[in-house]
């Protein structure tokens, strides 16, 4: 367990350090006409408060109880963590879902249509014991519930 | 890349609800070849884009923290039975493909 948890920290250093050769690779190859809507910067974002500002335009969220956040307690495959985010509000303009221990946080963010229901639901990668948070934008206000997900093997390094 | 998607739509009491699984390698690019050692190139899908009669009920951006071989599912109202759904998936590199599926 030791050496493995060394090897993750390795890995996060030479992650950080190989970032930005990463990130000019990624814009040199990217086709930008196609990915003109793709929020570079909130899903490259390292800060959870960073990638709501670029996502969203705002970080603060309230609390609602109104939101279920449906994840297993224990996740003994990070690299498949299945993930519902479902609320009942009504207006719901979109939902981001958000592993908040992972390299890249903002896992995932789904902008409803004029008819979508609030629930979506998909499978996830965690590289770590962390909180799954699920942020839903209704009525211009930002809405968030969390559950905390313990993984056993992370499935964000190799 | 012809059957990457399976799509499945439902309508039941006004509300469609829709299951896609995708075929892709959802790769970060933060994973390391354990026999090169160098970096393997991120290749996930950024965006999905579901359309109803032409008009987009659902959009999803993601990064590479979505699990390979995505699976998504959502609901929405408006949809009846018989309708074309049309959801396609774009990546990274520019791939992309789509698939129609009518309502059941």
């Amino acid at each position: 367990m030791s050496t493995e948890m060394k090897r993750r920290i390795f890995l996060k250093r030479s992650l950080a350090a190989g970032t930005v050769g990463v990130a000019a690779a990624a814009g040199i190859l990217a086709p930008q006409q196609i990915l003109a809507a793709w929020n570079k910067e909130a899903f490259e974002s390292k800060e959870l408060s960073g990638a709501l500002n670029a996502l969203l335009g705002s970080s603060e969220t309230a609390e609602s109880a109104d939101i279920k956040v449906k994840a297993p307690d224990i996740a003994e495959n990070g690299a498949v963590v299945p993930v519902t985010v479902e609320t009942a509000m009504e207006g719901v303009e979109s939902i981001a879902i958000i592993a908040s221990n992972n390299p890249v946080p903002l896992v995932a963010n789904f902008v409803m249509g004029p008819g979508a229901a609030g629930f979506v639901s998909t499978r996830i990668k965690m590289g770590k014991t962390g909180d799954v948070v699920g942020v839903v934008k209704a009525g211009g206000k930002l809405h968030s519930a969390k559950k905390e997900v313990k993984v056993t093997i992370g499935g964000c390094g190799g | 890349m012809a059957k990457s998607i399976k799509i499945r739509a439902k309508e039941k009491g006004g509300v469609t609800t829709v299951k896609a699984l995708m075929t892709h390698p959802m790769e970060t690019g933060g994973r390391t070849d354990k026999k090169t050692g160098k970096k393997i190139p991120a290749h996930f899908i950024q965006e999905v884009v579901c359309k109803h009669k032409g008009s987009t009920v659902m959009m999803a951006e993601w990064s590479g923290g979505v699990s390979k071989n995505p699976y998504i599912s959502f609901k929405f109202s408006g949809g009846t039975k018989g309708d074309e759904l049309e959801l396609t998936w774009t990546d990274n590199t520019g791939g992309s493909d789509s698939m129609t599926s009518a309502i059941k």
